[in-house]
């Protein structure tokens, strides 16, 4: 591997400034969570990064505490504290379900919730070295490529996936995004902190360089709200979503009184299945609701040249999901 | 591709960039490294990883196998290269060197985790277990021997890597069943798949001694 700098921060402010110091030096930082893709990245060299700012000796950012309205949960939890947590597992069981299902054990005992949220996307054009949007050139290799798994919603100019299985879990549970910088720490609403290739080509949130994510905030779950993660992968383990859903339901004698469906590995941000929400909302789950919702979210789905089987995969996911809440109904 | 028109035809202000399907597969193979791709696709970042700033030093400690170590590591060694190559720990493999395949998965502080991506450096004050240390006392660990009796390695490569996270669940799961040992075990990629063998092997370490692998 290329030589490069580690700093040890002491906290996250020290860890930004670390880095505000680094981009007046004209060098190029990073910041390590888990540090599992990082150093991928760094040994592969689609990431520059010269100076690498260590968040592992940062004390307490990886707690899971109560704050008001809900539960603050720090962005260096690791993805099997998040998984096996007591609390996460009892009140937002889509979020201990889709950290389950990250990679690999060794990856997910040090990759973190910051970390997965974050990471930067799997195309096999960005990730072999082709200087594409992603990397700070000015085209996208799938639109006439190899685009099996690739965007079928919101793509363009980048028609990328967004990697995290967490991202859609907290977007599902309207989390809000803590984000904090040189100048100091501001909340955001999941639409403000992704963000689409139209208008931002490069990158999939609105972090800036010596920006990082500190924590999430999940709202206490109102009763009678169920939750799971569905992932469907083209092998049983260690890779990313072909298609997932995360929902997020109100249900009482039987009824959706409100849901949630966020979808992940079809958008190059958590995608939002406003029109299986809608057909949701207010009516009786059955069957033919679960398929009726299925089929009116991919309505608007624009698929490329190779990933049209992603239409009624997505169609399929969330007809079993809202089916499994539906019969495993346990209120929280 | 059948049809040759679908030749990907990437129009560009630099140059135009044809992309045959055969192209793609061939540059973007599992392992590939970016210096293989077409020079005209390069992204900047590809040139900029042969610039290095000069080697930095730092003082860690940390202790392997029950022996503690004072140690000036280079910022970019990773942690089996530290293992490896400055304290004769051979045991551990770099198999894929970069997370794929679990040939180097060590514990530290218990855990399992995969060192050829974690930094020496992180390591400051932690606790490493590898291979060398599961032997106590001149015996193989139950789990070794279960290895050595269900002919858990074949060609052996993956067995270190394998005994870790094995030796990981048995000490939170003393007696896991068939589906666990599988479950715990996915981060760990056996290329001769003698995966029945070392499936069998780790489910009879539990049931022999029902308690610490």
């Amino acid at each position: 591997m290329k030589q490069f700098q580690n700093l040890n921060a002491r906290s996250l402010q020290e860890a930004v400034d670390l880095a505000r110091q680094a981009g007046t030096r004209g060098q190029v930082s990073a910041f390590s969570g888990g540090g599992t893709d990082l150093l991928q990245q760094v040994k592969d060299g689609t990431d520059p990064a010269d100076v690498l700012i260590n968040l592992r000796t940062v004390e307490g950012e990886d707690q899971v505490t109560e704050v008001a309205g809900g539960i603050r949960v720090g962005g260096q939890i690791t993805l099997t504290e998040l998984a096996s947590n007591e609390q996460i597992r009892r009140d937002y069981p889509v979020l201990a379900e889709a950290a389950a299902v990250v990679g690999t054990p060794q990856i997910r005992n040090v990759g973190t919730l910051a970390g997965n949220v974050t990471q930067r996307p799997w195309c096999w054009y960005y990730r072999n070295g082709f200087n594409c949007y992603k990397a700070g050139g000015d085209r996208c290799y799938s639109v006439v490529g190899e685009n099996q798994l690739h965007a079928i919603f919101g793509g363009g100019p980048s028609y990328i996936v967004h990697p995290s299985d967490l991202a859609p879990a907290l977007v599902a549970l309207g989390a809000r995004f803590n984000v904090i910088g040189p100048e100091g720490e501001r909340s955001l609403n999941a639409d403000q902190f992704f963000q689409l290739p139209a208008r931002n080509p490069r990158y999939e949130n609105t972090l800036a360089r010596d920006e990082l994510l500190a924590s999430v905030v999940l709202p206490t779950p109102r009763p009678g709200v169920v939750s799971a993660y569905h992932k469907v992968m083209d092998r049983a383990a260690w890779t990313h979503a072909v298609v997932s859903a995360a929902a997020v339901l109100e249900l009482r004698d039987g009824v959706c009184n409100d849901a949630v469906i966020v979808l992940g590995g079809v958008a190059p941000i958590p995608w939002p299945a406003t029109e299986a929400q809608e057909v949701l909302r207010g009516r009786p789950v059955t069957a033919e609701l679960a398929r009726q919702a299925g089929e009116v979210a991919v309505s608007a789905a624009q698929p490329l040249s190779r990933n049209a089987y992603k239409v009624p995969m997505t169609s399929a996911v969330i007809e079993r999901l809202v089916l499994a809440l539906a019969d495993g109904q346990t209120a929280v | 591709m059948s049809d040759p028109s679908e030749k990907g035809k990437i129009p560009g202000p630099d140059s135009a960039v044809e992309l045959s399907r055969r192209d793609f597969l061939r540059n973007t193979g599992a392992t590939v490294a970016a210096t293989t791709v077409a020079p005209a696709v390069l992204g900047a970042a590809g040139a900029r990883a042969q610039d290095a700033p000069p080697a930095t030093g730092t003082d860690i400690q940390l202790t392997v196998n029950g022996v503690s170590h004072r140690l000036t590591v280079q910022d970019h060694w990773t942690l089996v290269e530290l293992l490896r190559d400055h304290l004769q720990l051979t045991g551990t493999k770099i198999g894929c060197n970069r997370s794929e395949c679990g040939a180097c998965t060590v514990l530290v502080d218990g855990q399992p985790m995969y060192s050829c991506s974690q930094l020496a450096v992180w390591m400051d004050g932690r606790q490493v277990t590898t291979v060398e240390g599961l032997v106590q006392d001149g015996q193989l660990s139950p789990l070794q021997q279960a290895f050595v009796d269900h002919n858990g390695a074949q060609c052996g490569f993956c067995t270190p890597g394998q005994l870790m996270t094995a030796t990981a669940l048995l000490n939170s799961n003393p007696s896991p069943d068939a589906a666990a040992v599988k479950s715990a075990l996915v981060g760990n990629i056996c290329r001769c798949s003698n995966y029945n063998a070392i499936v069998e092997a780790v489910v009879d370490a539990g049931r022999r001694n029902g308690g610490a692998a």
